[in-house]
């Protein structure tokens, strides 16, 4: 009788306090009970008292898969810790909280002529997933991932202390296991990160409109050096002898003197408007060969090939931010963000994965190839010299055989997963694409012999033991 | 943890011998692999099932499970998730019996209305508890068609499905805000075992076609399934139909 007495208070407690969450891709919600802390105590207070089903930290949810979810366990929304401690303007070093976002951190720093070195495809992440994850954009052949900016983290553990973590300092072995660590070593609470300084806001852009692959990649690899961001975007529709015909574009932090007369009054103006919000009514199936076939077009042409062009942070780094919650035009069923690193000299996978998509009539819109440069220290770090290809596929039939059917050329390769990305392979896949984990897990284990930091994703990738 | 695209990592059979059951643990391994427990009385037909899943490449737990033991499913079930979380449960197991001999001979009556309904809510409870604890994973119910609307011909049986169709159909909004997600599925005249020898009713099918019915609803988190399909509309009419006329009608 206890037992079921127990059970009708726990189901009427939790119907008040449970929140589904998603991930980004908007697939597999689980339910947890959410909690803002304002403050570290609150931090520890809520760590120390975690049920049997763990805690874990969230930012602003912009991972495609299941690493800030938490099912029948508690997850810390880390947005309520927000706060800009200090920027130094001379040393570009600043401290901010982990749930200030990078856009919220840019908007602060660009004023002092300070630029984030590390920005991916959205602003919208905070600092303590961007560590977590250990993000990487444009610019990676050049400045590394996130973690190789960051100078120190303060770390909420799962006993409820406080550690000071620096990359070579005592504990650099638990920084480096937080860094791309999922947020499973702890809560990150603060950070100091070391920016980088800028004379203006805008980019000297080099758009290189390619007409088929190889010579994209080829092209790509030539004198990436010479520019501070290189990527390209690519049509996976057309096939034919234009198959992966793309955009290559390369870019350069402009200088105060090349921007025109107009734009020097005010070089350091941050634009990056937010256009419009997509509603929640797309029909799943939206995205099929036709719109594919004409986003791809449309895509291609009004990127015609041009050198010096003067773009603003928007227009280069990240056009979709200009839409709210983009990700609602895949309908309700979500979407899926595959990817993954190959080495250099393992290019042509590239071309097989996207002759496997195109053969089994699946359709990415958005797809993004870059060449990464070194990689850090993080046994977990996603980076490593090579070729990394992402792209978006809508949820629908057909679509689990043919990943999996993926999953195998690239490991093959020798290649991997990006966690930040992933929503569906396997342990076995991860253990392959990482070989370090073992490692990462020793340290891990050591600072939360418990197993407390607990996600749907550890669960589902078996990364804690 | 149930993926992006609808892989379960672990299922649960309640009835692990049951043939439409089977279908759909081999279903969802037949994309990849999971961790299997079977919940049945030991038997050699349950070893047979063991095997066949193995030889997919699942991993595969015998759980002794007694329907009618109704003091033991609370820690039958409990035990069921001592191997880690459990993404999709299924409750299939259930007694058809003999029409005329279950409304004539009370015990008859009574083992299938224990069998099909009481078991089942009682399961039901076990399940919700644990899987509210979870906060994730899907239940799937197999009620049927027999349930919508008594016969002459089934009506004992029709009975027991109706009352643990209602049950799972309350569920479905009960577990709704902890994350859990139930499947009620309602199939016609199924070829298995249960129904050898018994002269099939229109629109019947296969163990495999229902399967394959479920493994989209688990993975489009669809409440309430029809197999086949076009069975919603036949059933819709049927309930409607004037007791004269449907007393007459050859179903």
């Amino acid at each position: 009788m206890d037992a079921r007495a127990g059970f009708r208070t726990r189901v009427a407690w939790s119907a008040m306090s449970n929140t589904s969450l998603r991930g980004w891709g908007r697939t597999a919600p689980t339910t947890a009970r959410v909690t803002t802390p304002r403050t570290v105590d609150e931090v520890a207070a809520a760590v120390t008292s975690a049920g049997p089903r763990g805690v874990i930290a969230r930012g602003l949810g912009r991972s495609y898969g299941d690493p800030a979810q938490n099912a029948g366990g508690t997850v810390l929304d880390m947005t309520g810790m927000a706060a800009i401690h200090s920027i130094d303007a001379d040393s570009g070093r600043v401290v901010v909280d982990a749930g200030v976002s990078l856009d919220t951190l840019m908007r602060r720093a660009l004023p002092f002529g300070l630029w984030l070195p590390v920005l991916p495809g959205t602003r919208q992440v905070t600092i303590g997933g961007a560590i977590g994850a250990d993000i990487h954009g444009k610019a990676h052949h050049v400045v590394g991932s996130f973690g190789n900016h960051v100078r120190a983290l303060t770390l909420v553990t799962a006993d409820g202390t406080t550690h000071e973590l620096t990359p070579d300092g005592e504990g650099s072995d638990l920084f480096w296991a937080t860094v791309g660590g999922m947020g499973l070593t702890g809560v990150v609470v603060r950070a100091e990160l070391a920016l980088h300084h800028v004379e203006t806001a805008y980019f000297t852009v080099d758009t290189e409109q390619i007409d088929n692959l190889a010579d994209l990649m080829e092209r790509q690899t030539q004198d990436d050096e010479l520019y501070a961001e290189s990527v390209s975007w690519f049509d996976a529709v057309t096939t034919g002898p234009h198959f992966g015909r793309g955009i290559l574009m390369r870019a350069n932090h402009a200088t105060l003197a090349e921007l025109p007369p107009k734009l020097r009054a005010n070089p350091l103006k941050f634009d990056a408007p937010q256009l419009l919000t997509v509603p929640d009514v797309f029909p799943p199936g939206l995205l099929n060969k036709l719109t594919g076939k004409l986003f791809s077009e449309a895509w291609y042409r009004k990127s015609p090939t041009k050198f010096g062009a003067i773009q603003n942070i928007t227009q280069f780094l990240h056009p979709l931010d200009i839409i709210g919650e983009w990700n609602r035009g895949y309908g309700p069923r979500g979407f899926l963000q595959y990817q993954f690193v190959v080495p250099l000299d393992r290019g042509d996978v590239i071309r097989t994965v996207l002759e496997r998509m195109t053969a089994a009539g699946q359709v990415s819109a958005l797809n993004v190839l870059k060449r990464f440069g070194e990689g850090n220290r993080a046994p977990l770090s996603f980076p490593k010299p090579g070729w990394t290809l992402c792209v978006d596929i809508p949820v629908g039939p057909g679509l689990n055989a043919l990943c999996n059917e993926l999953d195998v050329i690239v490991l093959d390769a020798g290649g991997r997963h990006y966690l930040a990305k992933e929503s569906r392979t396997t342990p076995e896949a991860i253990r392959r694409g990482y070989p370090r984990l073992d490692e990462w897990r020793k340290v891990r284990d050591a600072a939360d012999p418990q197993g407390v930091f607990a996600s749907d994703m550890s669960r589902r990738l078996e990364l804690t033991a | 943890m149930i993926d992006a695209v609808g892989n379960p990592q672990s299922i649960l059979l309640l009835g692990g011998t049951s043939e439409i059951g089977l279908a759909v643990v081999e279903a969802f391994a037949s994309d990849r692999p999971l961790r299997v427990v079977l919940a049945a009385r030991p038997s050699s037909r349950l070893d047979e099932a063991q095997a066949r899943l193995e030889k997919l490449g699942c991993a595969v737990e015998q759980l002794p499970f007694d329907a009618l033991a109704l003091d033991t499913h609370a820690a039958t079930i409990g035990k069921a998730f001592t191997g880690g979380d459990i993404d999709v449960a299924v409750v299939a197991f259930g007694l058809l019996g003999d029409n005329e001999q279950a409304w004539t001979d009370v015990d008859t009556a009574v083992e299938l209305a224990q069998v099909n309904y009481t078991a089942a809510v009682s399961v039901g409870v076990a399940l919700g508890e644990k899987l509210t604890a979870q906060g994730h994973g899907s239940l799937v119910a197999f009620s049927s068609v027999a349930g919508e609307r008594a016969r002459r011909s089934n009506f004992v049986y029709g009975s027991t499905k109706a009352g643990m169709d209602a049950f799972y159909s309350g569920l479905t909004e009960a577990l709704r805000p902890s994350g859990v997600h139930v499947t009620v599925v309602r199939p016609g005249f199924v070829h298995t075992k249960m129904t050898e020898g018994l002269k099939p009713a229109p629109l019947s099918t296969t163990p495999d076609a229902v399967a394959a019915v479920v493994v989209d609803a688990v993975r489009s988190r669809k409440e309430l399934v029809w197999a086949p399909a076009p069975l919603r509309v036949v059933m819709s009419v049927l309930r409607h139909v004037p007791r004269v006329i449907f007393r007459r009608l050859p179903v």
